[in-house]
């Protein structure tokens, strides 16, 4: 059957040459493009991939989708083999993983870009299908190339709650991760001898050396990325990466400081949740504000009770919960979307109310807030949050009441626990 | 062997290789276009590398070819048009939801602030570039030309 598709493909006849335009090589001018300089812009490119991917499915695990009704991609069908209880140490894991991951996300785009620029060439190549080898290689590239802008492009609109789309963020992202994975390993595999003879040839650093006057092109290959009539070069190779090293470095600038804080925070200019924070103490970014959750202060006024439920069930107005002992941490909240802030909270701490429930070695805890819908509006959290000495329930920060916006009258505040499992507005809390 | 790299164009190993990354994808593709905006991922993935291969790149090869001949042999005023441009306009990609206003309702519910202005920022960022550029190449050209006095008057 293959042999008679591939003797079929041979029988097709295609001119030799492709119709005048990018299909053929010599439409391609720029002097830089070559196995040297694509191998070099894959190389910069990979680690900071691999960071993204691995701070990913940590973020993943992060959310403990083994526990209750956590999982927002379906358990049984994540792919995922590694699960591990989630730790409450060190305070800032969440915050650095996130913050990592959107940051690094961003400022690898620039990379991302000049290397598809530099084989563009290749996705015009004639005759467009040689082999059947050929034939699936292509088929992958679609996968990488799609699978790249789909978890790029979905990751930097989500960051900046912008959503033109109906599918599930969190699920789409998830799995278009897995394509484009799978799509990379196989290019790495493919491209892994192409890449080392590039380097043989040149040598790693060797072209870096050279300035504009010295700048050549690499030999034309047919069927490879140099172009057979190379324009005059107006940059060197040297040039072009520190340009897109700049365009990165700009992308960092404007970015990190929603995850790293302090006097970095004012440069975020772009950055959704960058900026300078107001003075008063509840002035710090919020994930979801109480008219986007649809809490009402009729929900929250002198009425509310926490019900908590264990060996016993307890009903507690907010004066109950403050005449009880109260703990303050200096904790950071942390977003999926990687920006986080640190603040100085006080509260219940969630070990004094399992006991309180009667269930004092609690491995459980179900977490509900009094929001009538939408999703996050509840969690479970594990052993570790639950017995962690800064593990609060929080009813105060930074010496002022919780504002309604940030969870008013009590909110869950718990070391390295992803934002949106940091509930607000709690009204029940359930020990098991 | 020989007949096998004849007929299918390279190794065996090759085929493996994507045949265990294509169950891999299709697995994965299959659990994103079973939950709700499966048509959206479609048009999302395909959509994605068609702008970026032929109107992403054909528009700023466009631009950077109109730049090379509005600057032609003057290479160093090229690239100090040019290094600006390109950091410019990646910021405008990633940030173009915010610079151009995409979702200003759902930034005011999400934070319970209205939206800076993003886009002024962005003009601002710009205008930096292109100023901090234009200033160093008139660095530059004040130094080659006081560099040639000095070397026909030793």
């Amino acid at each position: 059957m293959v042999q008679r598709a591939a003797h079929a493909l041979r029988r097709l006849r295609l001119p030799p040459e492709g119709p005048p335009g990018p299909s053929r090589a010599a439409f391609w001018r720029s002097p830089l493009r070559g196995p040297w300089l694509t191998t070099t812009l894959g190389l910069l490119l990979l680690p900071l991939v691999i960071v993204v991917a691995v701070t990913g499915f940590v973020s993943h695990a992060a959310y403990q989708p083994d526990l209750g009704a956590n999982a927002i991609v379906d358990r049984a069908h994540d792919l995922q083999l590694l699960i591990f209880g989630w730790p409450s140490r060190p305070t800032w894991l969440y915050a650095a993983n996130q913050g990592v991951h959107v940051t690094v996300g961003f400022v690898a785009i620039p990379l991302l870009l000049a290397k598809l620029w530099s084989v563009i060439p290749r996705l015009f190549a004639w005759p467009p299908l040689r082999s059947p080898a050929q034939a699936l290689e292509r088929l992958s590239l679609l996968g990488l190339v799609g699978g790249a802008a789909f978890q790029f492009a979905t990751g930097v609109v989500n960051a900046q709650l912008y959503y033109p789309f109906h599918f599930n963020f969190v699920v789409a992202h998830y799995y278009g991760a897995w394509v484009f994975l799978a799509a990379l390993a196989v290019h790495l595999v493919v491209k892994l001898p192409v890449m080392r003879r590039a380097y043989r040839e040149h040598g790693a650093w060797r072209p870096l050396r050279d300035d504009l006057a010295r700048t050549r092109a690499e030999a034309y290959e047919p069927g490879g990325l140099a172009s057979p009539r190379p324009a005059a070069p107006t940059m060197s190779r040297r040039g072009l990466l520190a340009m897109v090293g700049g365009a990165a470095g700009a992308l960092a600038v404007v970015t990190a400081g929603q995850s790293i804080g302090g006097p970095l925070r004012r440069l975020a200019v772009l950055a959704p949740r960058g900026g300078a924070l107001g003075p008063g103490p509840n002035d710090f970014p919020i994930n979801k504000t109480a008219a986007a959750a649809r809490v009402t202060p009729a929900l929250v006024d002198a009425s509310w009770r926490l019900q908590v439920q264990g060996a016993r069930t307890l009903a507690l107005s907010r004066a109950d919960l403050l005449a009880l002992r109260q703990t303050s941490a200096e904790l950071p909240i942390a977003c999926v979307e990687g920006w986080s802030t640190t603040q100085r909270w006080s509260g219940v701490r969630l070990a004094d109310l399992a006991a309180l429930a009667g269930v004092p070695a609690a491995r459980m805890l179900h977490v509900a807030s009094v929001q009538p819908r939408g999703v996050l509006r509840r969690a479970t959290l594990g052993h570790a949050q639950i017995h962690d000495d800064e593990a609060l329930l929080a009813l105060r920060v930074n010496g002022a009441d919780l504002s309604l916006d940030h969870g008013y009258p009590a909110r869950i505040i718990v070391p390295a626990l992803p934002g949106v499992h940091c509930t607000k507005w709690v009204g029940t809390l359930e020990f098991l | 062997m020989r007949r096998w790299r004849r007929v299918y164009g390279s190794s065996p190993l090759h085929l493996a290789a994507h045949l265990v990354a294509f169950a891999v994808a299709a697995y994965a593709l299959r659990q994103a276009l079973g939950g709700r905006g499966a048509r959206d991922v479609v048009v999302w993935i395909v959509a994605g590398a068609l702008l970026h291969d032929l109107v992403l790149v054909p528009a700023y090869s466009a631009a950077d070819r109109l730049a090379s001949l509005a600057t032609r042999g003057r290479v160093r005023v090229l690239n100090h048009v040019r290094v600006p441009a390109v950091i410019a306009g990646v910021l405008l990609l990633v940030y173009f939801p915010l610079i151009l206003a995409r979702a200003p309702g759902n930034v005011q519910r999400a934070t319970g602030h209205r939206p800076a202005d993003y886009g002024l920022r962005w003009l601002i960022i710009t205008a930096a570039l292109f100023a901090a550029s234009a200033l160093l190449y008139a660095a530059r050209v004040t130094a080659t030309a006081a560099g040639a006095r000095r070397r026909r008057r030793p």
